[in-house]
């Protein structure tokens, strides 16, 4: 029966957020025009926390986190941990009571900025300028950066040593440029093992696109940039050597990403970022493998960031007290805290050295910080990027030029808007 | 639904009574009859009806899902969230195509092998020489009782390129595909395997001519083999609850009638075909109306398993709807997938119920009607 009523339970689910709302009568509606002052509200507050946990040692470090703030400062925060962090995120907004501090993807980040629900608060932050200039970026809308980062990741070349050897490869063929990449996968290949397996989508073959130089859209995020040779050619490298054999996505690998290609040695290399490190731990604890920075482009190094900073909603009642959590979590010692229970990269630059010494494999993420891209950030751009993504899962028969003019005009109607 | 039918029963079984009562006692449990509605009303109003209109309200603005959609920073943009998805160029009314074909080929495939298992289930279980039968009918319906995400997780290993589907076909030398990783259509390959067309290279008419966006080579694709894996599942889990809507009509059959049909010399065949099948024709009409409506709402199979990939072959309107709405922050435009959707089904099913309707029952009681107005003529005359 379940069944039956089941568009009844998505107009349900669709609208359950709207039906709090009339409830609740709605919530403020402040304009933010620059830098306002945060509310405050006085005494002890209690703060709600939104968080999207990878698993318990996260959800237990933030725990640790927030209450060892609320010790200090005699407030409390309650962390909820969502189960679908868009939809319990939707619903607070909507209800006009969100929670005051949450998680924010980069890449879902300006459509939350645009129809107004953060709270900019970076430039009241102590110390903004040691966060990756990268990572501001990524959280900036119309010149304003919103948020704080809340750490990153990056993406290198993962490389299965024993495939290296057994294909009489040395330390000194470690590729720098697209052509040894191009050619140690074509020694790497056998008829068992791709020389390089990817990650389907622009967040894996996004990175050979910074290498060349290119982007999909302009610098300001007003313009779509992706129908240019920078790009097209970046595409191209990577097609032909998809033809070739040598390079191989997920899908034709039987996996569901380039880590399990990895893992399951289906692929020689991979390109992925510093979560594979857990994940090769737990699902394939023998294989043996090396990480080093990507191969440099025509145009240089290149690689992409993947973060997600600390929101502030705008509808919080206690933001001043919300900033002032977000200043003791993104401290070195707290960064360097949550580096150690749960594997991610401080985006503060002066806990690189710190996080490099007692990381020293994590070396060729970190490296990422500085030459790094972060995700197409302009709002609206979900339904295009996606629509990109399902034209590029065919890479080998993609009609490139094709599939970018598509990509231009799909994004210019949504940036003119 | 249970709480309506008690709740509504008093209301039914007041009716004679109040025929022999006084006015006044008729009035006190009309007042009653009310009370007892009254929460079902409530809640259903509360939740059902009040959502329905608020819906519909915002499929009307630009909200954009921050503070209530009937505050005063909500703009009303008249049909544009119609448009948008039905009449203007572009990624959403590309999108909402794709997801109707999708869903189209999908509802094709599922509806009738859904019915035709569920009947051949129900005639083998309503067997009187089978034995065990409380076991079989128990077995097959035990699929439509566990919940739809978890039989998700199970076909997304069954079905993967090592998986165990693939393994037994490899048993007749069948390599099969990575099911829910293929894109391609089952139109488009069995039109390849004939030789009717090349996929790698359409014929130019059906690649060239646009209609709503897609080529009509889109259009014509067919369920895609990651399509095909879902709706493998949505028939076996859905067999078994339409079995027990046929066991229970089938029970209702009279056996002298069986009997006599044999006595008259009729066949098995013959007995299911001109005895059992117009017996079931209501059960039929019922079981394909709810599997018409249930099958354009698929939803949950593509938000667990493979949210509406590979490709976009595997979006449908209500999971469209979904993502316009909670990733996409275009409420508005959720809302009006999800009208567009309820109108399609609403004509859709009424349209088959038009082709179905009982052809002499129809035919009686239009004779009927005439003979009524004939004789209201012959009064007034």
């Amino acid at each position: 029966m379940t069944r039956t009523t089941r568009t009844a339970t998505l107009s349900i689910a669709l609208t359950g957020a709207l039906l709090l709302t009339a409830c609740g009568g709605g919530g403020g509606f402040e304009e933010d025009s620059g830098s306002t002052a945060p509310a405050s509200a006085s005494g002890p507050v209690d703060l709600k926390m939104l968080i999207a946990s990878s698993g318990d040692a996260e959800t237990n470090a933030v725990k640790a986190a927030a209450d060892a703030w609320a010790k200090e400062s005699g407030n409390t925060v309650t962390v909820t941990v969502a189960s679908d962090m868009n939809q319990q995120l939707a619903q607070g907004f909507a209800s006009g009571s969100p929670a005051d501090v949450f998680y924010m993807d980069a890449g879902r980040f300006a459509d939350y900025a645009k129809n107004g629900s953060l709270f900019a608060y970076a430039d009241q932050l102590k110390d903004n300028n040691d966060f990756y200039e990268s990572l501001r970026q990524a959280f900036t809308y119309e010149g304003k950066q919103y948020c704080a980062p809340k750490d990153f990741s990056t993406l290198a070349l993962q490389i299965n040593t024993d495939a290296w050897s057994k294909a009489g490869l040395t330390d000194a063929d470690i590729p720098t440029t697209w052509d040894d990449l191009a050619s140690v996968a074509k020694k790497l290949t056998t008829a068992k093992q791709a020389g390089l397996g990817l990650g389907l989508g622009i967040d894996r073959v996004g990175a050979f696109v910074v290498q060349n130089g290119g982007w999909w859209l302009n610098e300001d995020g007003t313009k779509a940039t992706a129908a240019t040779p920078e790009v097209e050619e970046a595409l191209k490298y990577v097609q032909d050597n998809v033809k070739a054999g040598t390079f191989k996505f997920a899908n034709q690998l039987d996996s569901g990403w380039g880590g399990e290609a990895f893992g399951t040695q289906k692929a020689a290399m991979t390109i992925e970022g510093n979560w594979i490190k857990g994940a090769v731990k737990n699902d394939y604890p023998k294989l043996k493998y090396t990480t080093v920075e990507l191969p440099e482009g025509p145009k240089g190094k290149g690689t992409l960031q993947f973060t997600q900073c600390w929101g502030v909603a705008s509808d919080s009642k206690a933001q001043a007290q919300a900033i002032d959590l977000v200043e003791a979590l993104t401290s070195v010692e707290q960064q360097m805290a949550f580096a150690d229970a749960f594997g991610v990269m401080p985006s503060r630059q002066s806990a690189a050295d710190q996080y490099k010494a007692k990381f020293p494999e994590d070396a060729p993420f970190i490296a990422g910080g500085d030459y790094g891209h972060g995700p197409v950030n302009a709002p609206g751009m979900e339904q295009v990027v996606g629509d990109l993504n399902s034209k590029l899962e065919g890479f080998g028969n993609a009609n490139l030029p094709q599939v970018l003019e598509g990509f231009d005009t799909n994004a210019g109607a949504v940036l003119t808007q | 639904m249970s709480t309506t039918d008690t709740a509504e029963a008093p209301g039914t079984s007041r009716a004679p009574r109040r025929r022999r009562g006084g006015k006044g006692s008729g009035q006190r449990q009309s007042v009653a009859g009310w009370l007892f509605v009254t929460p079902v009303l409530v809640v259903l109003g509360l939740f059902l009806v009040i959502p329905i209109f608020m819906a519909l309200w915002v499929s009307f603005t630009n909200w954009n899902g921050r503070g209530s959609p009937f505050s005063s920073q909500v703009n009303l943009v008249g049909a544009q969230n119609y448009t948008a998805l039905l009449t203007q160029e572009g990624l959403s009314r590309q999108d909402f195509m794709i997801s109707l074909r999708n869903t189209f080929y999908y509802v094709i495939g599922v509806v009738p092998l859904q019915t035709i298992l569920a009947i051949s289930l129900a005639v083998i279980v309503n067997q009187k020489f089978l034995k065990g039968r409380s076991f079989f009918r128990t077995s097959f319906y035990f699929p439509s009782v566990v919940s739809s995400v978890a039989i998700s997780l199970v076909f997304l290993y069954l079905f993967t390129g090592t998986g165990a589907v693939n393994q037994f076909l490899g048993i007749f030398g069948i390599d099969g595909p990575t099911w829910f990783s293929d894109p391609r259509g089952l139109i488009h390959m069995i039109g390849g395997g004939i030789g009717l067309w090349s996929t790698d290279a359409p014929p130019d008419f059906l690649a060239n001519t646009q209609i709503m966006n897609l080529s009509l080579w889109e259009w014509l694709s067919g369920p895609s083999v990651a399509m095909s894996a879902i709706m493998l599942q949505v028939i076996w889990t859905t067999a078994g609850t339409f079995m027990l809507m046929f066991i229970a009509a089938l029970q209702d059959l009279p056996t002298e009638v069986e009997e006599a049909a044999t006595v008259d010399g009729a066949n098995a065949w013959q007995r299911f075909r001109n005895v059992t099948v117009p017996h079931l024709r209501p059960t039929i009409l019922l079981v394909i109306t709810l599997g018409v409506i249930g099958t354009w709402q698929v939803f949950d199979q593509m938000y667990v398993m493979t949210q509406g990939g590979p490709a976009k072959t595997t979006l449908t309107p209500a999971y469209l709807s979904y993502t316009a709405a909670f990733r996409q922050q275009q409420w508005g435009q959720g809302a009006a997938m999800a009208f567009l959707l309820f109108i399609l089904i609403f004509v859709l099913t009424s349209f088959q119920r038009f082709v179905l309707r009982d052809k002499d029952d129809a035919k009686q009681k239009k004779a009927e009607r005439k003979q009524r107005r004939a004789a209201k003529k012959k009064v007034t005359a």
